[in-house]
């Protein structure tokens, strides 16, 4: 189905009354909805995160992703330089790529054989003056008019993104200048991989952006911090957002009086953590940056997150799998300079996070418990005013859902919904 | 357990390099009393998982052993990421406790269904074992759904009261995908 305007859905949508502090909860679960989101936000103007720019590292790299439900691969040229495409033979549709990531020549399409050089430019194609001068091509066969379908690509710190929008100004200016220096804060490093792991959650991509910018919920939720007595000196912070508010950065701080050189110069403060743990090590920590920030959540539009907390670096990826179901992605992250203890401490603190992270493995299913508390209620909405109506940062608070707000601001620019 | 298995670095030996191989080099097991005492410590703590007796999943392994889940991507690749680590069975315990005070899911069962396992000698005195496994996991509504399968990477030693311990057990998961979260382990 291809919808052309917010007016083409089947049932005319309207905002409520109250603005963005009301999300109706239609918005979860209306197909119709979600086939305007694929062509309006992700393969409109927005910069989509593709992969990690580790994932094609060397010349002949490629690494296959996704770009809402549109397969794409991003490959490294011979040159140096990197593109995207749309990963579907310019002949029938069917994949070219078909290994998650690996290093090649050419992307050859398996089907009938047509290879395509690293930019996408169709190179070569089976038979194309037919079999002992039988079939082939027709005379008026131009090979230079076929090609992948091209994304503009840009990589920007560490991270590569994508874009349909042959228009789109920089990612540096889409995400603004603060959310570029905590971009740049957190992964602005000679990066190395950790691992990944990925997770199906049971629930429409936006419950996962709206969660990720909920720091609401964070100590209600997630109690295993308060749980375990673990005295965090790090509590006061705020919430940061961009211009256009749907990007947002959640922080905390070490209190001010903790500020003094003792620890700053102290290599491992797992000790800052009292607490009722029988293998404290989970909390083994250094001070890796000078500013006083120990943890950072950033959101940027649409699905993609990154934290920096404590030493864990992870870069969040949520794909849309389909109306209800989200893949998302965590891609933990070191750096070539890191000592083997503080590789250890990185993978140590990947047990908070995650699938089974010991603080955070309820967001797993707790955006599925709205999908599935919101069935037959598409006509509610949500109530979101913690912390006010408005769309001022909240940089001295976390109780507060402004984040959220911000979301929906810009979710609702993008779609047009009046 | 040799120097590889408790040095700085957590990471495992790849089964897929020259090194893992090494893994399960050693002699073979011939005391089949032995071998019968290993099916047994198996299933034994399978059952234990599958029956949510969770306090006595600590008691499989020694103070200082090693637990890791981590996916077969990762491992291959011979990146150290796990979806759960726990160095020591401390670690283990304030996991039995936060899954069963702090951390908020829905009911589940797991069924374990294990493989025989491939037993070697290890150089230290130990055992090496490798072992499939699948899991089902059904939820509180009925819902059942292959949840993980695998294969257990284990060092076992045998303690002085003839007893067998863990004292690394690696969970290789076949799939990066976890449906919804990993809360009891596998």
């Amino acid at each position: 189905m291809t919808l052309a305007t917010a007016e083409d859905l089947s049932e005319p949508f309207v905002w409520p009354e109250g603005g963005i502090s009301k999300v109706p909860y239609r918005l979860f679960s209306d197909p119709d909805i979600y086939a305007l989101e694929q062509q309006r936000i992700f393969r409109g103007p927005v910069w989509n995160f593709l992969c990690l720019e580790l994932d094609v590292k060397n010349p002949g790299d490629f690494k296959m992703t996704s770009v809402g439900e549109t397969p794409v691969v991003v490959t490294r040229d011979k040159v140096g330089k990197v593109h995207a495409m749309v990963n579907r033979c310019a002949h029938k549709g069917a994949l070219v790529c078909l290994k998650d990531k690996g290093n090649a020549a050419v992307l050859t399409c398996v089907y009938h054989s047509w290879s395509y050089r690293l930019d996408g430019q169709l190179q070569g194609i089976a038979f194309r003056n037919g079999i002992k001068g039988k079939g082939g091509m027709p005379e008026d066969f131009d090979i230079t008019r076929h090609r992948l379908q091209p994304l503009k690509v840009e990589v920007f710190s560490g991270l590569v993104f994508g874009t349909f929008d042959e228009g789109m100004p920089s990612v540096e200016s889409y995400l603004g200048p603060l959310m570029a220096k905590f971009v740049r804060r957190s992964l602005d490093k000679p990066l190395r991989p950790l691992g990944l792991q990925s997770q199906i959650i049971h629930n429409n991509w936006k419950l996962y952006a709206e969660n990720l910018r909920d720091s609401y919920h964070a100590t209600l939720l997630h109690t295993f911090y308060t749980t375990f007595k673990i005295n965090r000196l790090d509590m006061d912070g705020g919430i940061l957002m961009s211009d256009d508010k749907w990007h947002h950065i959640s922080f905390a701080k070490r209190a001010t009086l903790q500020e003094d050189a003792e620890y700053r110069n102290a290599k491992v403060h797992s000790a800052q953590y009292e607490s009722k743990l029988d293998g404290p090590q989970l909390l083994d920590a250094w001070d890796e940056e000078d500013d006083g920030i120990t943890h950072v959540i950033q959101s940027i539009f649409p699905n993609l997150g990154i934290h920096f907390t404590l030493n864990s670096i992870c870069v969040r990826f949520f794909a849309p799998r389909g109306l209800n179901e989200t893949e998302l992605f965590w891609f933990y992250l070191g750096t070539e300079d890191d000592t083997p203890e503080q590789e250890r401490m990185r993978v140590m603190q990947g047990n908070l996070t995650g699938a089974a992270g010991l603080v955070s493995l309820e967001d797993g299913c707790i955006n599925e418990f709205v999908q599935r508390g919101t069935r037959g209620s598409e006509d509610k909405i949500s109530f979101v005013e913690m912390g006010g109506r408005d769309l001022e940062q909240s940089e001295q608070s976390r109780a507060t859902e402004v984040a959220i707000r911000g979301f929906w601001t810009g979710y609702r620019r993008i779609m047009g919904f009046a | 357990m040799d120097g590889a298995a408790m040095g700085t670095q957590p990471q495992p030996q790849p089964q897929s390099e020259g090194a893992a191989d090494d893994f399960m080099q050693g002699g073979a097991v011939e005391d089949l009393a032995l071998r019968a005492r290993v099916a047994d410590f198996m299933l034994d703590y399978a059952h234990a998982i599958d029956d949510l007796d969770l306090h006595a999943w600590p008691r499989f392994f020694t103070e200082d052993a090693r637990y890791k889940i981590i996916i077969r991507q990762n491992f291959e690749a011979n990146l150290p990421m796990g979806v759960m680590y726990c160095e020591g069975a401390g670690m283990m315990r304030d996991r039995v406790l936060a899954l069963e005070t702090a951390n908020i899911y829905e009911p589940h069962t797991y069924s374990h269904v294990l493989s025989g396992s491939r037993l070697t000698q290890a150089p230290d005195g130990g055992l090496h074992a490798r072992t499939n496994f699948v899991v089902t996991r059904t939820m509180q509504e009925g819902r059942m759904d292959t949840f993980a399968a695998g294969k257990y990477l284990d060092r076992i030693a045998v303690q002085p009261d003839g007893s067998l311990r863990f004292t690394e057990r690696l969970v290789v998961l076949d799939s990066r995908r976890i449906d919804i979260l990993l809360v009891f382990p596998l």
